[in-house]
């Protein structure tokens, strides 16, 4: 009787208004960002005033030995993070997709999820006083690299989880089921079928948890030494006491580089799933 | 050879299957680094502080085993009104973040999912970016957009927006935005947009659009549609990203320290200064109890819609 309705809100209702809300957001998201891209390269050290194009906050970085250890020391706990949790999270969200009955199912979930949103410094203090404790009675371990990846594992491991466990939900069941009616036996179908089939989810997950132990202030405040400072450790004491250009510096080579990963890495993710959705479709015409 | 046979009951009786080598790996490590240092936290929290550290909670002296519990922390927190401030100041900018957080990031969501489909894998790729790009710097930044003569500021300025925050309370003088609730509560939605975004989006672009055409064939127009239809479907959405953003921000630490002023005290910030400036452990733990037993609902919330969506699948 009424003729066509669209009936989506937001179709009918100013798709102009809907696109500038999103063009809103995304100068939101990304305005701090193109900020400090900008005042990296402002010849005067005072943030506000422009004063010319400039490459010397970047020359002074090549000499700042304590930014350079503390990049080195974030680098290979995010190393060990990002492999730890991915295996850790491989075996946690295999846990949650597929053994849906265990003892203590409920008391597993909520671990693995608290993490995501439990204060950091509630984190940090706890597992802190819990190697304080345990150094008292065994005399080890010492803080330092090794209690900073404990600690940003904790983290990694609840943010590996969710990533893998979105793919693996999605896989169908059927194609682990043939491999396991053809013979194979179940560590050979985890091989050769299902890890193939969530490497995508791996490889995020792994780059997601690298980036996140390397920015990571309040865990490490807590767990780091002495001489076990990491970057963001520099950079926040530095941010604390005020702004501070050589810090533009520093943020504008790591979204430079993270922005080159992301992208590339995301390319070549998609690269290898058309290949496998193309071989799929060629193995099923045959 | 008794040992080959223990080994052969083992695997017998299932403790070395690969079932529980997959569930058990994970669960033991959260078991030692997670449950265990809370227990340990609750313990120094009724210890007394010796000198250097806590005194141990049971002591052998003269054939006597005493234990020893002392409240006096959580009397402390009781009694200061200081504590009961700020543990009150973080729940008001914790909730004020999730409410201004949802007004823009349910909208964002939704345009983003009602987007053309082969524009949603970018859009969604854009909201990650700054994701991996230091959460840390990113909060810096705008120590310099809302400074004097900083971007942001003078844009605040020119929309003469500074009248309207003096009046809300925000600021306390015409001009100045840096270190004060406005700045704080800026810092935190810029923070945690993502966390609200994500869920939301997840939530809002696997709904069946033919219920909204259902509800459009029956006469509704498209605002009631929105209002009877979208959002009580994406109400797990809504809860899963407010829980995201709430939680955290009640303990946030970097935030406040960066962005927030002298009168804007954050729970996280005291907590810290307890630790690394009085080396009152005893009292540090205390205070995270007791923050511990303001978040336990929206915590119990958060996992019991985490498990749901992992079941629904």
């Amino acid at each position: 009787m009424n003729g066509k309705k669209p009936p989506i809100f937001g179709e009918t209702f100013n798709r102009r208004f809907g696109k500038s809300w999103l063009v809103g957001g995304y100068v939101f998201l990304y305005l701090p960002i193109v900020a400090l891209v900008i005042y990296s390269f402002n010849d005067s050290p005072l943030p506000t005033t422009w004063g010319g194009f400039t490459f010397k906050w970047y020359g002074k970085l090549v000499n700042d030995t304590e930014m350079l250890s503390g990049f080195w020391l974030s680098l290979k706990v995010a190393f060990f993070t990002a492999c730890a949790s991915v295996v850790l999270g491989m075996f946690a969200a295999f846990t949650l997709v597929k053994y849906k009955r265990f003892f203590g199912r409920t008391m597993f979930t909520g671990m693995v999820n608290a993490p995501l949103v439990m204060p950091e410094v509630i984190v940090g203090l706890s597992l802190l006083l819990m190697l304080v404790s345990v150094q008292r009675w065994l005399g080890f371990p010492e803080r330092g690299a090794a209690t900073i990846w404990m600690g940003h594992l904790l983290l990694g491991l609840a943010y590996a989880t969710v990533v893998i466990q979105a793919r693996l939900q999605d896989l169908n069941p059927q194609i682990e089921e043939a491999a396991m009616d053809l013979g194979a036996k179940p560590h050979q179908v985890f091989y050769l079928v299902t890890m193939p089939m969530i490497a995508q989810a791996l490889a995020s997950a792994w780059l997601l948890t690298f980036t996140l132990s390397l920015d990571d202030v309040v865990l490490s405040a807590f767990l780091s030494g002495p001489g076990s400072t990491t970057m963001p450790l520099v950079i926040f004491s530095r941010a604390r006491l005020g702004l501070n250009p050589s810090v533009n510096a520093v943020a504008t080579v790591i979204i430079f580089v993270v922005s080159i990963a992301v992208i590339t890495a995301s390319y070549l993710i998609a690269r290898a799933e058309r290949q496998r959705a193309k071989e799929i479709a060629a193995a099923q015409r045959s | 050879m008794s040992a080959n046979r223990f080994v052969a009951r083992l695997r017998k009786s299932k403790l070395l299957s690969g079932r529980s080598a997959v569930i058990g790996v994970p669960y033991a490590w959260l078991l030692v680094f997670f449950l265990l240092p809370f227990l340990i936290v609750m313990k120094i929290s009724v210890s007394e502080m010796e000198t250097v550290h806590f005194k141990d909670l049971l002591t052998y002296k003269d054939g006597l085993l005493q234990l020893t519990l002392k409240f006096s922390n959580y009397e402390f927190i009781a009694e200061d009104p200081l504590y009961f401030k700020t543990y009150l100041a973080s729940l008001k900018y914790a909730a004020i973040t999730t409410v201004i957080s949802l007004l823009i990031g349910y909208p964002f969501s939704y345009f983003m999912a009602r987007a053309k489909a082969s524009l949603q894998p970018a859009l969604l790729m854009m909201v990650m970016l700054p994701f991996w790009t230091s959460f840390l710097l990113r909060v810096y930044a705008w120590k310099g957009l809302l400074g004097e003569n900083g971007w942001v500021a003078n844009l605040l300025e020119w929309l003469h927006v500074d009248h309207l925050l003096v009046a809300a309370g925000l600021i306390p003088a015409l001009g100045k935005f840096m270190n004060t609730p406005f700045s704080l509560v800026l810092g935190m939605v810029y923070t945690y947009l993502p966390f609200m975004i994500l869920p939301l989006y997840a939530n809002l672009a696997k709904m069946d659009l033919r219920l909204l055409e259902a509800a459009a064939d029956l006469g509704a127009t498209p605002w009631t549609t929105f209002w009877k239809v979208t959002v009580p479907l994406s109400k797990a959405g809504i809860i899963a990203g407010s829980m995201l953003v709430f939680i955290p921000c009640v303990g946030e630490f970097v935030i406040p320290e960066l962005l927030g002023g002298p009168e804007t005290l954050m729970i996280g910030r005291v907590l810290w200064d307890e630790f690394f400036g009085n080396n009152d452990w005893p009292m540090a733990s205390g205070v995270a109890v007791v923050m511990i037993l303001l978040i336990i609902v929206p915590l119990a919330i958060f996992n019991k819609y985490q498990a749901e969506a992992q079941e629904a699948r």
